[in-house]
């Protein structure tokens, strides 16, 4: 029987269930415990498993993900929570330095099956350093595993997965989309869900495609019913997980369509939308009847917050592009 | 006891004082009395007494006395040929530990077997006295692998090449223990030991994690080798205080120890090691000499004086346990020659190993990205396929130095200047 669920519950569901179906489990953050969260993620967790698997630590970062390492190479499986994404960089060091590294520089010995949650993105008219996107980074070093989830029902299930993963993954988690609400099957096992690195098509069309993850996915979704009232068709792909990539749904939408519009938060510069073009470029290059385009935040740092519904890409720049890639 | 002056700064330009204007002190902070660092023996081989360190001595038998010995005296002998085999080509780089043996080998005897390590990348001796196969420490220097031994067989975890965090791992690996394990068992938690530099103490991770361990009294002991200098920066540019002096601050004992006096460095770390059994961490900090350059890149004679060298020379620690033992008539010019002839052997087969390790395959490079793998190292193995189809590493021409492990294009590396720090592969050690 699913639950009508926001995106938060969804998590913190999956979380209660991660900590059930394993002791070693330990959630560890800044205002996690008796809080539950500055977004109430972990609510009720430390009251149901105890001080000892959820863990208010010191405001560190980088103790954080370097005490989690510790843990897992004691055995342990930690869920670290970064407060916001503006807060990750002191911790940066220890997550590419040596969470991304450490099974690869021990030639499988050691496994790191640590989780970091960090709620990303725009659009909740917060201050500096509370909507930044910076999923890129920890993209391009090989040894971590980055996925962003979009919907309460994936939320849920990707984040089971996720702790269960042997690897690390970075968990992106799409803030302003965290009281959206939705069926979720909370009883589910893992092995009925899509598997973690798989991408998904969320909306047929053979129109063109449109491509996004985390909080873009459902501005794509508005896009394509705003279309749909003109009669064109936009296929829209939740990525899902964002290193590796899975491209296979995305290339055999593009040579259905030949028109893809690659749409993300962050930054255009040296970002997943300069990957996803490149790659489709080089793999789909016949079947292309226009460049892929991009939908992205411009490249500069987060502006305030009275400024940034003109910095967040909308359905009105989404269907700009698209309008751009018929003109082809 | 006595301090000799080279203990707190290593030249006069580096005195505390010398740098800024004195302040009137708040007289509601009372000074520290220095007694200096913990001594058992002195530079000559005295034994001094002390009645809170001796009686964590107490127990050693001869037999361990002179293990003691023999094993600064190994990983002496195996450092110098791992530097003779880099000047040679055979290895990339070497970090020697030459001046550090006491401080390495008093900490690691005191340990259990159920004690686990978190090194930095100079811990040879605490390798050897772990168990580790030196010729596992020679592979990651020699380029063959980043680390090649099971941590968890010999409490041992690989060597940390970011100085500082480790520290963080440590306390992590702590953490951990007190939740599958309760203090008060028998004999005490497992301890966490983790190795850092006077450099490693300016890190935000240790200081970090000497805060955390504290918070979450985690079995830790936090061991700083003060070797003076990192790379060219003497400790006085790392900070303003003695290093040992912060764990109050963090609300932990701090101890320093004389690094160049095993004794003294063993009965210090089985206090640590006891107060931490119990959920207390303890910052030791063991003040020793780096005789040697940072690593085999480095050229010391471009940041300090001859005459620092010569002063810790004089305080050698191999020599200072040896003339101890002589004394206690546990050693003599026979047996000295023994463990001179045996320490050789050793690195004859650390040389003949050394020289035989096979380079990898390039197409080992993709493995263990992930546990299990994914599309990214699948495609990129494939790239490498196509581009090297054999998967075997080019041949090596005659007399050429295999593998990566040739002599480094940086010219510094091969000027007669470096071989300042090299001591001849053939050493005669006169104390012994």
């Amino acid at each position: 029987m699913p639950l009508t669920l926001t995106l938060a519950k969804a998590l913190n569901a999956g979380l209660r269930a991660s900590m059930e179906a394993d002791p070693k489990v330990v959630v560890m953050g800044e205002d996690v415990g008796k809080l539950g969260g500055v977004f109430r993620i972990t609510d009720g967790l430390q009251a149901d498993f105890g001080e000892d698997r959820v863990i208010d630590t010191p405001l560190a970062e980088s103790a954080i993900i370097g005490t989690a390492i510790g843990l897992a190479m004691r055995g342990f499986r930690p869920v670290c929570e970064i407060q916001f994404d503006g807060f990750v960089y002191p911790a940066f060091d220890q997550i590419v330095t040596q969470l991304a590294k450490m099974h690869y520089r021990t030639q499988g010995r050691v496994r790191l099956p640590v989780t970091v949650r960090i709620p990303f993105g725009g659009g909740i008219g917060a201050v500096e350093h509370h909507s930044e996107s910076p999923e890129a980074y920890f993209c391009h070093t090989a040894g971590l595993k980055v996925v962003a989830c979009s919907n309460p029902t994936d939320a849920h299930m990707m984040i089971r997965q996720a702790v269960a993963a042997d690897d690390p993954v970075i968990f992106f988690e799409p803030k302003r989309r965290y009281w959206d609400k939705a069926d979720v099957e909370t009883g589910a096992p893992l092995s009925a869900a899509t598997p973690l690195h798989v991408s998904r098509v969320v909306r047929t069309g053979d129109d063109a495609t449109l491509v996004a993850y985390g909080p873009m996915v459902r501005t794509c979704l508005n896009a394509a019913e705003a279309m749909a009232v003109e009669g064109r068709e936009l296929e829209v792909i939740d990525l899902r997980t964002l290193s590796p990539l899975d491209l296979s749904p995305v290339l055999a939408s593009v040579r259905r369509t030949g028109r893809l519009v690659v749409v993300h938060e962050a930054p255009s510069n040296v970002s997943l939308s300069a990957e996803i073009a490149a790659r489709v470029t080089e793999a789909a290059f016949y079947s292309l009847e226009a460049p892929v385009l991009r939908v992205t935040g411009y490249d500069t740092p987060y502006p305030p917050s009275r400024l940034e519904e003109h910095y967040l890409p909308d359905v009105d720049r989404v269907l700009d592009a698209v309008d751009r890639s018929f003109q082809y | 006891m006595s301090v000799p002056e080279t203990d707190r700064s290593v030249s006069g330009t580096d005195r505390p004082d010398a740098l800024v204007t004195p302040v009137p002190r708040d007289p509601r902070d009372p000074e520290d009395a220095d007694t200096g660092p913990v001594r058992l023996l002195a530079p000559d081989g005295r034994r001094l007494a002390d009645d809170t360190y001796d009686p964590y001595i107490a127990d050693l038998a001869d037999t361990e006395l002179y293990g003691l010995l023999r094993d600064m005296v190994i990983v002496r002998r195996l450092d110098e040929e791992a530097t003779a085999l880099q000047r040679q080509g055979e290895l990339g780089l070497w970090a020697s530990l030459r001046g550090q043996e006491a401080a390495q080998v008093g900490s690691a005897r005191a340990l259990r077997d159920d004690d686990m390590v978190f090194p930095s990348y100079r811990e040879h001796g605490v390798a050897w006295c772990r168990g580790v196969d030196p010729l596992d420490v020679l592979s990651l220097f020699r380029g063959v692998n980043h680390g090649g031994w099971d941590a968890d067989e010999h409490g041992f975890q690989d060597y940390s090449i970011v100085v500082g965090s480790q520290t963080l791992h440590a306390t992590g690996y702590a953490m951990g223990v007190t939740r599958e394990l309760a203090a008060d068992g028998d004999g005490g938690l497992p301890v966490t030991v983790v190795y850092f530099g006077d450099g490693a103490s300016s890190q935000g991770d240790v200081n970090e994690a000497l805060n955390w361990a504290g918070v979450f009294e985690a079995p830790v002991v936090f061991f700083c080798q003060n070797n003076q200098w990192a790379i060219s920066e003497p400790t006085r540019r790392q900070t303003r205080a003695p290093i040992f002096r912060r764990a109050r601050g963090f609300g932990l004992p701090g101890v320093q120890v004389d690094g160049n006096d095993v004794l003294a460095t063993l009965a210090v770390t089985r206090y640590a090691l006891q107060a931490a059994r119990r959920r207390c961490p303890v910052l030791v900090e063991a003040v020793t000499y780096r005789m040697g350059a940072h690593t085999t890149a480095d050229d010391p004679s471009r940041y300090r004086h001859a005459d620092e060298l010569a002063g810790w020379s004089r305080r050698d620690p191999v020599q200072r346990m040896a003339a101890y033992l002589r004394g206690r008539g546990l050693l003599d010019d026979s047996r000295a020659a023994d463990l001179d002839a045996e320490a050789d052997a050793l690195a004859t087969t650390l040389r003949e190993g050394c020289l035989r390790l096979p380079d990898p395959s390039p197409h080992s490079m993709f493995d263990h990205v992930y546990v299990h793998d994914t599309e990214t190292p699948a495609a990129a193995r494939d790239a490498c396929e196509q581009a090297e189809p054999s998967g075997q590493p080019e041949p090596s021409g005659p007399g050429e130095p295999s593998g990566q492990a040739g002599p480094s294009a940086d010219p510094a590396v091969v000027s007669p200047l470096l071989t300042v720090a090299a001591a001849p592969l053939h050493h005669t050690r006169k104390a012994i």
